[in-house]
């Protein structure tokens, strides 16, 4: 057999039904993630044909969109502040309850953010299709799936069948060369890929990730990296399954065990990408010379290391954004002041990302005017970070410390900033007005978050120097 | 789904370029469990000032666009989330068609399911429109033609599947459904 990429095994094992000129790929999904906010009219499409959710066993469902991350409304000491919210959870519950479900619920201990979840239960595994109404379902690919995000529609689709219709994407190689310096962090990475990728350059493709720079990064580190595929137009990311993939499923909750777990192994290193297989587009870049990033615009190509200034660019789009922002080309971005500093999505919401952010906030206080919002993104992940004392870093610092979800990432649960406002956020959309009207997003690492929460201002992390306990 | 076969009407023009879908329709709006009325909320941040008041500037407020069923956009319109919220929200707004020289993967295969069709156009082409708000064209989707206001006719790529759906105002889970025998065949070789 000719030499294949990781994303041509895994598409050729998952077709149903090839794809011909006149109609798309049957493909088949091994797990469907489902949420409160992009279900319902699936649901009712399908009591409207009179169908039966199929594969209720390979359908998991969680609650974290609009769910409330204040824990009196969570847990209904007061009434949630948003109704219609409220009736979107009330409906999930429903139709998992009726359809036989799974659905972590609120109080359930492994409840969190969709692609925070899916890889921490171990449900999230090498060489299987994952989707789920959400286009950062491309996180899931950091374990080496092929894992995308889909409609409403398609979401009904697979409810009824398992499949969905396909026509196959083309693929691209981003290769990175080198090492990270030091203080510079996956989320930089993924930042100055985009940049140069642009919001459009990934249109049509599925992105794998290769190169030392990726091997070297630890499990957070390549979903952080996979998370943003989507923020270049591709339809999903992946990174070859290693030693540090095995190593970080083995023993979760949903990952095989005993004899299932060597033969699990045994066919998940047969996934990366043949020697002499070729993409139908290759990028190249060297992580050495990558410095903390931060956005300045409305969507997630517009960055800059902290350390630059507002690039000049003709182009009314561009300069509509930059008066968006209120920034002009030429400004120089560090010392620029900030208002809410959000530490949290399922870009960056995971226990290593919350170390990041304590190590720098540990001893220290948030600048005064200055709101710092971290949400962990799981029960798990709250867990552990109140074990290991990193909530008390945070709020010790003058912190919110709040209970898991997707929160300030798309503030659909209340958890907004008010216009005009500077929010320097782990999250991965800086799109106008994503964190409330008028709202002016940055995108940075949880690093350069704490940094700025610190400083009041925009800041280079690498100025703190991390504080021992 | 509304067969598409046909349709004239003038354009209406967002020059931006990367229309994400948070623009089309701000997240707050997404908490309905419902598909029907959200055509008010479309470009709810652009369209509306803070108190609600329709924004006399903005192109779909203006008058000559009043009734239009073909948008015109700038390159990568539709990038962001998967919300099909944005489809059904330009849907029963009343846009029919989304025109330009780059629309997003995921916006593109929603809005195909929900009879809106997305026709992508060469650069020329796209400046052209993009200059030219309220021009009058017609949509022939049985020739895969787009007609010109001075009569040219500029044929259009659509994935023949989408197409023969739209045509015939079916959606695709008919297709999916008659492929269960297949789909069960796959779990048992597969053991899933
Ligand atoms: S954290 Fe943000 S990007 Fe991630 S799933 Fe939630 S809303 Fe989407």
């Amino acid at each position: 057999m000719s030499p294949r990429t990781m994303f041509d095994k895994i598409w050729q094992a998952h077709q149903v039904v090839p794809e011909t000129v006149d109609t798309p790929a049957v493909l088949y999904v091994d797990l469907h993630l489902v949420h409160e906010v992009t279900s319902p009219q699936a649901f009712a499409l399908l009591g409207a044909r009179g169908l039966r959710v199929r594969r209720p066993d390979r359908t998991l469902a969680t609650l974290d969109h609009s769910t409330p991350t204040d824990a009196d409304e969570l847990f209904g000491r007061v009434p949630m502040r948003d109704a219609a919210a409220a009736g979107q959870i009330a409906a999930l519950q429903r139709n998992a309850a009726a359809a036989g479900i799974e659905l972590l619920d609120i109080g359930d201990r492994r409840r969190g953010i969709v692609h925070v979840i899916g890889p921490e239960l171990g449900a999230t595994q090498p060489g299987s299709v994952i989707v789920c109404g959400d286009s950062h379902t491309s996180t899931h690919g950091a374990c080496g799936a092929l894992a995308f995000g889909i409609g409403t529609t398609e979401v009904g689709h697979v409810l009824a069948t398992q499949c969905l219709l396909q026509r196959k994407p083309r693929t691209l190689a981003v290769n990175v060369a080198g090492k990270l310096g030091a203080g510079v962090t996956a989320k930089d990475l993924v930042l100055a890929i985009i940049g140069r990728l642009g919001v459009a350059g990934g249109t049509g493709q599925v992105i794998e990730y290769r190169g030392a720079a990726v091997r070297a990064l630890t499990m957070d580190e390549r979903m952080t990296v996979c998370n943003m595929s989507i923020e270049a137009g591709a339809r999903a990311g992946m990174i070859a399954p290693d030693a540090t993939t095995f190593e970080y499923l083995r023993g979760r909750p949903r990952a095989p065990a005993g004899a299932d777990w060597e033969r699990a192994v045994a066919a998940w290193s047969e996934l990366p990408t043949d020697a002499g297989a070729t993409f139908d587009r290759e990028m190249s870049l060297d992580a050495a010379g990558i410095e903390p990033m931060i956005s300045f615009g409305t969507n997630p190509a517009m960055v800059c290391p902290v350390g630059g200034s507002v690039p000049g660019r003709d182009d009314p789009s561009y300069r509509k954004a930059l008066v968006y922002m209120g920034f002009a080309p030429g400004e120089r971005l560090a010392g620029k002041p900030v208002d809410v500093v959000f530490i949290g999505s399922c870009t960056n919401s995971r226990l290593s990302d919350l170390r990041a952010a304590a190590a720098l906030l540990r001893g220290r206080r948030v600048a005064a005017g200055i709101r710092l919002l971290v949400v962990p993104g799981s029960e798990t992940v709250r867990r552990a970070a109140e074990a290991e004392g990193l909530a008390a870093v945070f709020t010790a610092a003058g912190g919110e410390w709040r209970e898991p979800g997707c929160s300030m990432c798309l503030g659909m649960n209340g958890d907004l900033a008010a216009p005009g406002q500077y929010v320097v956020s782990t999250s991965n959309r800086n799109f106008e007005g994503r964190q409330g009207a008028g709202v002016r997003t940055l995108l940075a690492s949880p690093a350069t978050a704490a940094a700025a929460a610190i400083a009041g201002c925009i800041a280079d992390p690498r100025e703190f120097a991390t504080r021992e306990e | 789904m509304e067969p598409f076969r046909r349709l004239r009407s003038r354009t209406v023009v967002l020059p931006a370029t990367d229309i994400d879908t948070d623009q089309i329709i701000p997240a707050r709006y997404l908490t309905t469990t419902g598909r029907e009325g959200l055509g008010r909320h479309l470009f709810a941040g652009w369209r509306y000032a803070g108190d609600g008041t329709p924004l006399a500037d903005f192109p779909l407020n203006r008058p000559q666009a009043a009734g239009c069923a073909i948008l015109v956009a700038g390159r990568n319109f539709g990038c962001g989330s998967s919300r099909e919220h944005a489809a059904w929200a330009l849907y029963d707004y009343g846009i029919r068609v989304v025109i330009s020289s780059e629309i997003a993967d995921i916006f593109r295969s929603n809005a195909l399911k929900n009879g809106l069709l997305p026709i992508l156009v060469d650069e020329p082409l796209h400046a052209w429109l993009l200059a030219h708000p309220g021009a009058d064209l017609e949509i022939d989707l049985e020739g895969n033609r787009l007609l010109l206001p001075d009569g040219q006719a500029v044929t259009f790529a659509i994935e023949p599947f989408a197409r023969y759906c739209l045509l015939q105002g079916v959606d695709e889970l008919g297709h999916l459904l008659a492929q269960l025998p297949r789909i069960e065949a796959f779990e048992r070789e597969t053991a899933r």
